[in-house]
């Protein structure tokens, strides 16, 4: 976050993103019982699926109607050759938006910059960035010391793409591990090189409540880089040792998203 | 500011000046008004952690665009006039899935969403409207308020501050040609048009080249017997697209390039001269002011009609018969009915006029048409016609004064540093070219140089950092 808030969008007014199919999965709870929904955004090469494996089913038993989106481009949106993270931010401000009340936007790896993007023109009531990917060099030599072969690729436009190792623990078996890597697609890539140099993201706008949440043995983003986005919204990360970077498809998934809703549930959110 | 009223005999409730109970609301905000721009105060108060009465005289949201209120101006027909980027609030978008130009029906759901979301309603008082509102001292105020239609009794609340969002497209503004009294024929205001029924099969003349005066004679031209179309002036007439893409959004990405006006005024003449053409061939006349120098006028279909002999273009109205409109040029009509569609007046008769420093012609004198330099705690929401929607506007109008308020209390020095650009700023007119009509268009502005400004008010205003 930098500077002050933009209210001269020139480029927005000029360009608005065009308009694409979304794809968005819902899970909800049995009555209202007047809990926020919860926005669920996916990262680079994911999609809405990923949270529907386990984490809508899981936010709507405990009261919260859980929604995922798909930014253009992931899952089974539309394409979006060329797309930034200025049209992903929009695809996720147009779902947010269209629900019935206030939402919580959960954003996962480079979902969360996206959120971060996206906070700065929809009021969320919270935002929770899990194992945020929020860009710069850090996260690049990671990447390249741990998986030099599906990382080089993405430095020249092609796909980034993220081993096993690097997604899950050993905990999770490795036929769902395999399975779930290759459901993998790419973002564009305009966006893979946003993630190197990016406007940093303008402030939130209704100052919401921001948590951060991610594990130490993630092998995407570095224990430093969590803490680093955690002191940049003004608290400690969450952490969860022993987890790979997609904790809501690793072995352990409940403890997270339990310790997510207990955060919703307890904080001055509700 | 008077000096505090005092309390009745008890000592426990507070008293207006001229004796009545008054029930004390605390650090609470009025909100007058929950049209689009009154929303979008009760929504950015209350994310400032403000406590919020907002007092609405009809029984729904959406103001002016709520064809349900007997105040509300629109017409079957009646769609934006500026695309959705530039039309819409800054934190809510409206969906993908709707048109560039909403019509009226879409923008109140699109209102109605709005206040569903962010749950503004249990904080508006419906059928309630305001009677008075006095300074109490202390810069607070007293706001009196009954049920709509006045029965009912009076009460009495007093609020650290108060945002006028009251609307000014509901007074209509109606001409007094000579003759006009003992004319035969019907006459009706713009505001009173509603549906193609009321021409069918009638002459209709309708009399006033602004927006309204258009859209109406578009219709007319498809429905009515005959439609002549009285203008006192060239206008220029944007059409909705060019190039396919909405005529509002080319020209901010025109904007983006920051040229000085005078350049993209002979842009701006080129593109319509090469898209639209040479007016005077219409029988329309030739534009007297330059584009960008009033309200656009943005229709597609006017030119069309008149190519089509739907619209006849007439000169001004001279004076009335009792059965007939005598033109300036001599000509005489005999329309059934004329539809004057000749603009609205601001009113805000619950204030006295002095708080909104008034000037002679009694338009108030404010900073961004927003904040009176003598009332640090009042502010009047949406009293802008901007050329692109007014929520965006209205939505950063909110915010200031929300930051203002919160400010004030937090970091006075900083405070007063807006307090200076407000007494200083009260003549601004946030407009890129003098207006031809200055007097009745006063409170026209260009969005961006008015944007631009509030921008430089709101990061004096930033949050102190914890």
């Amino acid at each position: 976050m930098s500077g002050g808030t933009r209210i001269i969008r020139s480029r927005e007014w000029a360009r608005p993103p065009a308009p694409v199919r979304r794809e968005v999965r819902r899970a909800l709870p049995a009555g209202d019982e007047g809990k926020p929904p919860l926005l669920f955004v996916p990262g680079f090469g994911s999609g809405a699926g990923a949270f529907a494996e386990h984490w809508l089913d899981h936010a709507a038993g405990r009261g919260f109607p859980a929604y995922a989106v798909s930014p253009r481009g992931h899952g089974l949106s539309a394409p979006g050759p060329g797309a930034t993270l200025r049209e992903y931010a929009h695809d996720v401000v147009q779902e947010a938006a269209a629900l019935p009340r206030r939402a919580v936007l959960v954003g996962h790896g480079a979902g969360a910059l996206v959120v971060a993007y996206g906070l700065a023109r929809y009021p969320a009531r919270a935002a929770v960035l899990v194992s945020p990917v929020l860009g710069g060099f850090g996260p690049l030599r990671a990447a390249l010391a741990r998986n030099p072969f599906g990382t080089v690729p993405a430095l020249f436009g092609g796909p980034l793409r993220l081993s096993r190792r690097q997604l899950f623990s050993r905990e999770l078996p490795e036929h769902l591990a395999d399975e779930y890597a290759d459901r993998r697609g790419r973002a564009s890539a305009r966006a893979q090189w946003q993630l190197l140099r990016h406007r940093p993201p303008e402030p939130a706008v209704g100052d919401p409540p921001v948590l951060v949440a991610g594990s130490p043995d993630d092998r995407v983003v570095p224990a430093k880089a969590l803490t680093e986005a955690a002191r940049r919204y003004g608290g400690a990360p969450l952490l969860f040792p022993g987890m790979g970077h997609e904790l809501m498809l690793d072995a352990r998934w409940r403890e997270p998203i339990d310790a997510i809703l207990d955060w919703l549930d307890k904080g001055s959110v509700l | 500011m008077s000096t505090d009223p005092g309390y009745d005999a008890n000592g426990t409730l507070p008293l207006t000046r001229d004796g009545r109970a008054v029930s004390d609301r605390g650090g609470t905000v009025c909100v007058i008004g929950a049209g689009a721009s009154g929303l979008a105060a009760v929504k950015n108060l209350l994310e400032h952690g403000f406590g919020v009465d907002c007092y609405e005289r009809e029984t729904g949201v959406g103001g002016a665009w709520n064809w349900r209120h007997d105040r509300s101006p629109v017409s079957a027909g009646t769609h934006l006039i500026s695309s959705k980027p530039m039309s819409q609030y800054p934190d809510f978008p409206m969906p993908d899935a709707w048109p560039d130009y909403p019509a009226h029906g879409l923008v109140l759901s699109y209102l109605e969403r709005y206040a569903e979301h962010f749950e503004l309603k249990p904080h508006v008082w419906f059928g309630t409207e305001v009677v008075r509102v006095e300074p109490a001292g202390g810069d607070r105020w007293d706001v009196t308020t009954r049920s709509t239609g006045g029965c009912g009794s009076q009460r009495t609340s007093r609020y650290a501050a108060v945002v006028v969002a009251n609307g000014h497209n509901w007074a209509p503004r109606m001409p007094a040609y000579e003759g006009q009294e003992s004319y035969r024929g019907e006459i009706i205001h713009g505001s009173a048009y509603k549906e193609p029924n009321q021409v069918r099969g009638r002459k209709v003349l309708v009399v006033g080249g602004g927006n309204t005066g258009c859209d109406i004679a578009v219709e007319a031209a498809t429905h009515a017997a005959r439609c002549w179309h009285s203008t006192r002036r060239g206008y220029w007439y944007a059409p909705k697209y060019l190039m396919g893409r909405p005529t509002d959004q080319v020209n901010a990405g025109v904007l983006r390039w920051r040229l000085p006006l005078w350049l993209r005024q002979r842009l701006m003449h080129r593109v319509l001269r090469l898209v639209v053409g040479d007016l005077t061939r219409f029988g329309l006349p030739r534009p007297d002011h330059g584009v960008f120098q009033s309200h656009p006028i943005v229709n597609g279909q006017l030119l069309h009609h008149v190519g089509h002999g739907g619209i006849r273009p007439v000169p001004e109205v001279a004076r009335f018969t009792r059965h007939s409109v005598i033109l300036t040029d001599g000509r005489e009509l005999d329309p059934d009915l004329v539809v004057m569609a000749t603009g609205y007046e601001p009113r805000f008769e619950f204030l006295d006029p002095g708080l909104l420093d008034r000037d002679a012609d009694g338009r108030p004198r404010l900073y961004l048409h927003t904040f009176p330099a003598a009332q640090p705690t009042l502010a009047v929401a949406g009293l802008v016609q901007p050329d692109s929607g007014v929520l965006p506007l209205a939505h950063w109008q909110s915010v200031a004064f929300a930051r203002w308020l919160r400010l004030r209390e937090a970091a006075p020095q900083r405070a007063a540093r807006f307090r200076e650009r407000v007494s200083g700023g009260a003549r601004g007119r946030w407009k890129d070219a003098t207006p031809t009509d200055s007097p009745r268009h006063w409170f026209e502005v260009s969005h961006d140089v008015y944007l631009r400004e509030l921008q430089r008010a709101l990061d004096d205003l930033k949050a102190v950092p914890a």
